[in-house]
């Protein structure tokens, strides 16, 4: 019996084991863009309380973020009354987790599909990659919402923060020559500017991605001071086990 | 009925405590166990570096067994629940996150561990006579513990879980004639799902560990039998103190190893605390990025691998071209590169057991096979584009992704140190072995 | 010649470097089993299922009496009649317990009524015998209770019997009085089980 699924499972596996024969250098080179490193600091809380706000005012009008709790932010340092007050637009219940009130159904005749849950964005793409993305939307009026972006060919979402990032877009800024042929120099410029100085927009999107980096795994701050303590216990470890291993080894002859 | 006095055993222990004892031994061997197995078991005294990773296997197994009872207890084994059952665990369940990150790691150091183990055995010919069936429960254990990890893989219910674990049983299908419906059957189901989580959940939690217990008692019995190999490998049995009757250069292994092995424990313990606190997705390589997706069967991953413990043997299954329209050679290549190691100790055929008294040509043989195993584990986790392809110039070769070239040479190479071994191990020029061991 | 020789042992000093390396092993230990511990206490998930939960009182006639689930427990409110009220002060003959000196219940709940607002009473509904939930049985001097029964729980487990307070009789295997959860009202119609009142 050959159903789609089970053709689809032959042909990825066909493809997996036979990619050297199939896959072309598009492979290699489709991820060519360089990555800005994002300035990610898990202890600066007011970085992540911005970022926390930035996110509930923004992402989560479409986006859910359904494994982390409102209750979990007092760990970046807010109380509860603030959490209900300045955060909480969707529940009552502190316990809840981060959902959009946007319908799933309604999502997918809107966008075509439900826009991905991001709890875990950052360990699935990586801060840096966040922190480029959010900063590299150009306009492109053969895409279907008008925008396009750098790090992700043909995204599916519009800029939404275009408001204050301003207009970017991809213009030719020089040739090189690469294997014999000359290729473009592309490059984003910024065609009409936001309410926002580039500087503070890239301070914006910085909160943002910190925020997502600290959202992905909320044991992070905890688990990186922890491992200082155990390490310089380890280290007296080795030197009481190695003193009693000298003592002992004096016997062997 | 009147008991038969036994002569005490452990007359250093006295009062109390020794009461107790003498109470239990005349029921249970313990002190006779405990000299038997610790304080006269005599090894060698000439250990190195080599000789930690058994009893760090050890007490990774001990650790993979307690962080694993404590994530079953809020893990689910179900399509519908098992990821979000993840990261409950990452972020609801107090101190979840480092029982999480202690057992993804440990699956990682425990095969590092292992080859490192296994690497010794080959150095040093611990397979060599009368050790062949240590050898042969080691190779069981290590297929277990493949089997092990590849079931424990599934669970987190990610992208690479699945697209792993479909790539895995899809291999089984290419088996000619029942594959297919072997495939089906292992699966539960026409494709991965439910069915198949819940049984590679029954397979991870007690099955297999069980069968590792059983064959790791079975290679520390056997061990024990036959006395410790050494790096000169020749026997300190042969070399009895005619005094006291115990050999020369054998000491008790406690106190002796047992306070050395705790040295090379904390190092150990530094390592994998590091990786654990500071990078326990390590790159990448222990926790795969896209498999902080939920399993989706309709989109696939745009690069997929296995984990880095078995991309060397990924690598050959890549390598292999189909033949006669299917990829059973590939399949039968990869299983054939681990159960040739089955058959080690009887392709030896050199006169010394260690490396360090061989000839140039085994040396030369072993190198080889080292760097063919450490390249296609690299070449296992890239794409296969990664050199380029030869000039299209080339003759019969012109064309070909030099990647997938230079693993099918090194699928050879890895090979023909097993098959060639009968012979450059019977002509190669060795050097004599000394009658004592160097300390 | 053997490989031991043991003529620079010092056994004191070995006793202490033994004693030394058993002590960090101990830390290490203890390190790795307290967060294993830890670990099988409620979850965040369970403590947010057991925040506290608001009752609404407002449709509730004297005498009815409402189960609610709190913590995975029955929990009762019974609005209580004056005649109800009245009869507690008379049944200390038959308690074992009357001013609920040794049972379970918040500081702020005292007195015969064993509430807030003597109209309403929030009881936990589990037995202090073996976990059972009693009944109620308001009808005073029930067939099977007995003429002198003033009213009150009765657990079918083990027939242990309390009155409208709560307070378990004498000679009962129950040895506590029903306990009380902590609670507030919110307003007059709306009660939160779970929380204790501003202040308290």
């Amino acid at each position: 019996m050959k159903t789609p699924i089970k053709k689809l499972l032959v042909t990825t596996l066909l493809a997996l084991v036979f990619l050297g024969a199939n896959a072309g250098p598009a492979f290699a080179n489709s991820e060519e863009v360089r990555l800005d490193t994002a300035p990610i600091n898990l202890r600066d809380q007011a970085s992540l309380q911005r970022g926390a706000k930035i996110f509930i005012n923004n992402c989560l009008n479409c986006h859910n973020a359904q494994f982390m709790r409102y209750s979990h932010l007092t760990q970046i340092g807010l109380t509860e009354d603030q959490i209900k007050q300045n955060l909480m637009f969707t529940t009552d219940k502190i316990a809840d987790s981060l959902v959009t009130a946007l319908d799933p159904q309604d999502a997918k005749d809107w966008f075509g599909k439900v826009p991905p849950d991001l709890t875990l964005v950052a360990r699935v793409r990586g801060s840096d990659w966040l922190y480029t993305y959010l900063r590299s939307y150009y306009r492109d009026d053969t895409s279907p919402t008008g925008w396009n972006n750098e790090v992700f060919k043909n995204v599916g979402m519009p800029h939404v923060l275009h408001d204050l990032q301003g207009t970017q877009v991809l213009s030719k800024v020089g040739e090189k020559t690469v294997h014999g042929h000359t290729e473009p120099v592309m490059k984003l410029t910024l065609d009409k500017p936001g309410t926002m100085t580039a500087l503070a927009y890239d301070a914006y999107v910085a909160d943002l991605v910190n925020y997502l980096t600290y959202m992905g795994e909320p044991a992070r701050p905890q688990r990186t001071q922890l491992g200082v303590i155990v390490l310089f216990f380890l280290v007296l470890a080795f030197f009481a086990t190695l003193w009693l291993k000298n003592e002992y080894w004096k016997d062997v002859k | 009925m009147a008991s038969i006095p036994k002569p005490a055993v452990s007359p250093s222990v006295d009062g109390l405590g020794g009461k107790i004892l003498g109470w239990v031994d005349d029921r249970f061997p313990l002190s006779a166990l405990y000299k038997e197995h610790l304080s006269e078991y005599y090894a060698p005294k000439n250990f190195n570096l080599w000789y930690y990773f058994g009893s760090l296997a050890l007490l990774i197994l001990v650790m993979q067994i307690v962080t694993g009872i404590f994530l079953t207890m809020n893990y689910k084994p179900d399509a519908k629940f098992a990821f979000a059952s993840v990261e409950y665990i990452m972020r609801d369940v107090s101190w979840g996150w480092l029982i999480r990150y202690m057992h993804s790691t440990g699956a990682s150091m425990f095969f590092l561990v292992v080859y490192l183990h296994m690497m010794r055995g080959l150095m040093y010919g611990s397979y060599r006579k009368p050790r062949e069936l240590l050898w042969i429960f080691g190779c069981m254990i290590y297929l277990a513990l493949m089997a092990e990890a590849f079931f424990g893989y599934l669970l987190p219910w990610g992208q690479m879980s699945y697209w792993g674990a479909q790539v895995i049983i899809n291999l089984f299908g290419a088996i000619p004639f029942i594959g297919e419906d072997l495939a089906v059957w292992i699966r539960g189901d026409y494709n991965i799902g439910d069915a198949t989580l819940n049984r590679f959940f029954a397979f991870h939690v007690i099955a297999i560990p069980m069968v590792l217990l059983g064959l790791v008692a079975a290679h520390l019995v056997a061990l024990h039998e036959v006395g410790s190999n050494n790096p000169d490998g020749i026997e300190i049995k042969q070399n009895i103190d005619p005094v006291d009757g115990k050999p020369v250069d054998g000491i008790p292994f406690h106190p002796y190893y047992t306070v050395k092995d705790l040295v090379g424990l904390v190092v150990f313990l530094a390592v994998f605390t590091a990786i654990i606190f500071f990078a326990p997705e390590m790159g990448g390589y222990f926790l795969e990025g896209p498999n902080f997706v939920p399993a989706d069967p309709l989109v696939t991953p745009a690069h997929i691998a296995p984990v880095w413990y078995f991309t060397p043997f990924y690598a050959m299954l890549r390598a292999v071209p189909s033949m006669f329209g299917s990829q059973f050679p590939g399949v039968a290549v990869m299983g054939g590169a681990t159960l040739i190691l089955f058959t080690l100790p009887w392709l030896d055929r050199g006169k010394v057991r260690s490396v360090r008294y061989r000839g140039p040509i085994y040396k030369g043989f072993l190198t080889a096979f080292i760097a063919s195993f450490l390249v296609l584990g690299y070449l296992g986790v890239v794409p296969t584009t990664v050199w380029g392809q030869l000039p299209k110039n080339v003759p019969l070769l012109g064309g070909v992704d030099t990647a997938t070239l230079v693993s099918r040479i090194l699928t050879v190479v890895y090979f023909s140190f097993f098959i060639l071994m009968p012979w450059y191990t019977k002509i190669d020029k060795e050097k004599p072995e000394p009658t004592r061991v160097t300390y | 010649m053997s490989a031991i020789v043991l003529n620079q042992v010092d056994p004191k000093k070995r006793r202490l470097l033994i004693i030394g390396t058993a002590g960090v092993g101990a830390v290490a230990a203890a390190s790795v089993a307290i967060p294993l511990a830890i670990s099988m206490k409620p979850s965040a998930r369970a403590l947010a299922a057991g925040a506290a939960v608001p009752v609404q009182l407002g449709t509730m006639e004297p005498g009815q009496m409402l189960t609610i689930e709190f913590r995975g427990a029955p929990h009762w409110i019974l609005r209580r009649t004056p005649e109800m009220i009245a009869q507690l002060a008379k049944n200390d003959a038959l308690l074992a317990d009357p001013t609920s000196a040794s049972s379970k219940q918040p500081a702020y709940i005292k007195g015969a009524g064993r509430a807030i607002k003597d109209e309403w009473l929030v009881l936990k509904g589990v037995c202090t015998h073996l976990g059972c939930s009693p009944t109620l049985r308001k009808e005073i001097g029930a067939a099977d209770l007995g003429a002198d029964w003033p009213g009150g729980f009765f657990c079918p487990c083990h027939q242990s019997k309390f009155d409208l307070a709560g307070r378990v009789f004498k000679g009962m295997p129950a040895p506590l009085n029903l306990s009380i959860p902590s609670y507030t009202f919110v307003s007059d119609t709306q009660l939160m089980i779970g929380e204790d009142p501003k202040g308290a």
